[in-house]
């Protein structure tokens, strides 16, 4: 077991009185002096933008209710077309304006996970469709993905658990 | 060591001077209220270029072409090229380097790499290994967002201490010609590091580096605030700004209307840009423009630059550390 070496500087200003500025002090001072963060704006744009994405959604599954048999394929058009749109709003580079003011409105609907994979997909097409765009254009939403999966089987388990006991 | 004053400052006793220079900043920085402090606003933010990496790599060329124009230098003639910008293994400044033979120096200190740069560039015209010295630095809003943060088009949503790289590039050379702001004193300030780990503050992070390197200046010279007409930080923006604030008020220092803030300024109040601008950019065009525009009309006779930068990289920050900081002061004079 290796020990790092003890800051030198501090403990010989200390021997001659002189007052350094503490970590400890400093990082409570910077707590104390934080702008507020607009938290009420942010709840109501999120809340207003995130509804307007998902009223967007009602209609289109509405239209697409007519056209397909079941709603499940319906649902699944509805699903398409809201990727599209954030893909496309993405590439045009408006929907990280939008994020800018709405946050969790458009990043947690379907068309913010559209915008991670492309966003990435955009960011890195420069070193090559390979190693750049094929690699990296899920470094965003591929946690979501890992851990998505991942909970999804933990509920499945514990699902099938509960059913097979009882 | 005749040139040190007090502990930590170098004093030069024949006084290097920056003899010529040239900025360029993107169309956001030309927007903002120094654009006429600039020697060129570029149209937009690729120059045609087909990754914004080129793009950068391309404006410190052209800083570096322009200013040895200026000068009425030829390349060949320069003793050294220092050069840094933030790019993990400061790949820009190399590659710009590469198309020069000039003796070639890369250095790196975040956003405090000019600073860092005009010192080390004095140091070696006052210990006459050099006649002619040239200094550059760049950096630009799209690359040091994907090394640092995020895809450009992420659905992100930046805080108020957040603060955007500044597109841009300058260069100065520094010799022993007849005019030009002298460069008087430089204090290379030490690490600071006060525990602060999140990466969307980094002003609150660099602020102890800044106020620990003006506390040892004005100390070794013997100087207070109120003997420079602009005491100028590099990038702390407004939440640093602050801090740094609150921490001289807290030692009773005086003269803190004299305290001027590159990020925080740069882009003026109109554009939403967080707590204002960094980059390594920041300071050297709000130095090279700004401050010796200043100089030059005699609206300022003495004035301090503190360039402050905070030593973090992708990977440091995903592994908890904290973030080292750091601040250089350069003193200079018409």
């Amino acid at each position: 077991m290796y020990n790092r070496p003890r800051m030198q500087h501090t403990s010989k200003a200390h021997k001659k009185g002189v007052t350094l500025l503490q970590p400890k002090e400093y990082q409570q001072l910077v707590q104390e002096n934080l702008p507020p963060r607009p938290v009420a704006k942010n709840m109501l744009w999120a809340f207003f933008v995130g509804g307007l994405l998902c009223l967007i959604g009602q209609v289109v599954l509405t239209i697409a209710q007519n056209f397909e048999r079941t709603k499940n394929e319906a649902a699944a058009v509805t699903l398409a077309a809201m990727i599209l749109l954030g893909t496309i709003l993405t590439a045009l580079g408006i929907y990280d304006e939008i994020a800018e003011k709405a946050g969790a409105g458009v990043a947690v609907p379907i068309t913010g996970f559209a915008n991670t994979v492309t966003s990435a997909a955009m960011e890195f097409r420069r070193e090559g469709f390979l190693l750049g765009m094929g690699a990296k254009m899920f470094v965003i939403a591929g946690p979501v993905i890992v851990y998505g999966i991942l909970s999804g089987f933990a509920v499945a388990l514990i699902k099938s658990l509960v059913l097979g006991l009882l | 060591m005749g040139n040190r004053v007090g502990g930590k400052t170098l004093r030069f006793s024949r006084e290097p001077r920056i003899t010529s220079r040239y900025t360029l900043v993107g169309p956001m920085e030309g927007r903002g209220p120094y654009a006429l402090d600039f020697s060129e606003i570029l149209p937009d933010d690729s120059l045609g270029q087909k990754t914004a990496e080129k793009t950068e790599r391309l404006m410190l060329e052209l800083a570096i072409e322009k200013t040895l124009q200026q000068h009425g230098t030829k390349i060949q003639d320069l003793d050294f090229l220092i050069a840094g910008d933030l790019l993990n293994q400061i790949t820009t400044s190399s590659l710009a380097a590469s198309t020069h033979t000039a003796p070639f120096i890369g250095v790196y200190g975040a956003c405090s790499t000019f600073a860092e740069a005009l010192a080390l560039g004095a140091v070696l015209l006052h210990g006459d290994f050099a006649s002619q010295v040239l200094v550059g630095t760049a950096s630009h809003y799209q690359t040091a967002e994907r090394q640092f943060r995020y895809p450009i088009e992420l659905n992100v949503q930046h805080l108020k201490t957040n603060q955007m790289t500044v597109t841009g590039a300058a260069a100065a050379i520094l010799s022993y010609a007849e005019r030009g702001p002298r460069i008087t004193h430089a204090t290379i300030g030490s690490v600071v590091d006060m525990g602060l780990k999140d990466p969307h503050d980094m002003g609150s992070a660099m602020a102890p580096a800044a106020f620990q390197t003006i506390k040892q200046h004005l100390a070794d010279t013997n100087r207070t605030l109120g003997d420079y007409d602009i005491v100028l930080t590099g990038d702390l923006g407004k939440q640093g700004r602050k801090m740094l604030r609150l921490l001289l008020e807290r030692d009773k220092f005086e003269g803190l209307e004299r305290l001027q803030d590159g990020g925080s300024q740069i882009y003026g109040d109109k554009q939403s840009v967080g707590a204002g601008g960094s980059g390594a950019a920041c300071v050297a065009v709000m130095t090279l423009g700004y401050a010796l525009n200043c100089l030059d009309s005699a609206k300022a006779k003495r004035i301090l630059v503190v360039a402050t930068g905070a030593l973090l990289s992708a990977l440091t920050v995903l592994q908890g550390e904290s973030i080292p900081c750091i601040a250089h002061a350069i003193a200079l004079e018409q």
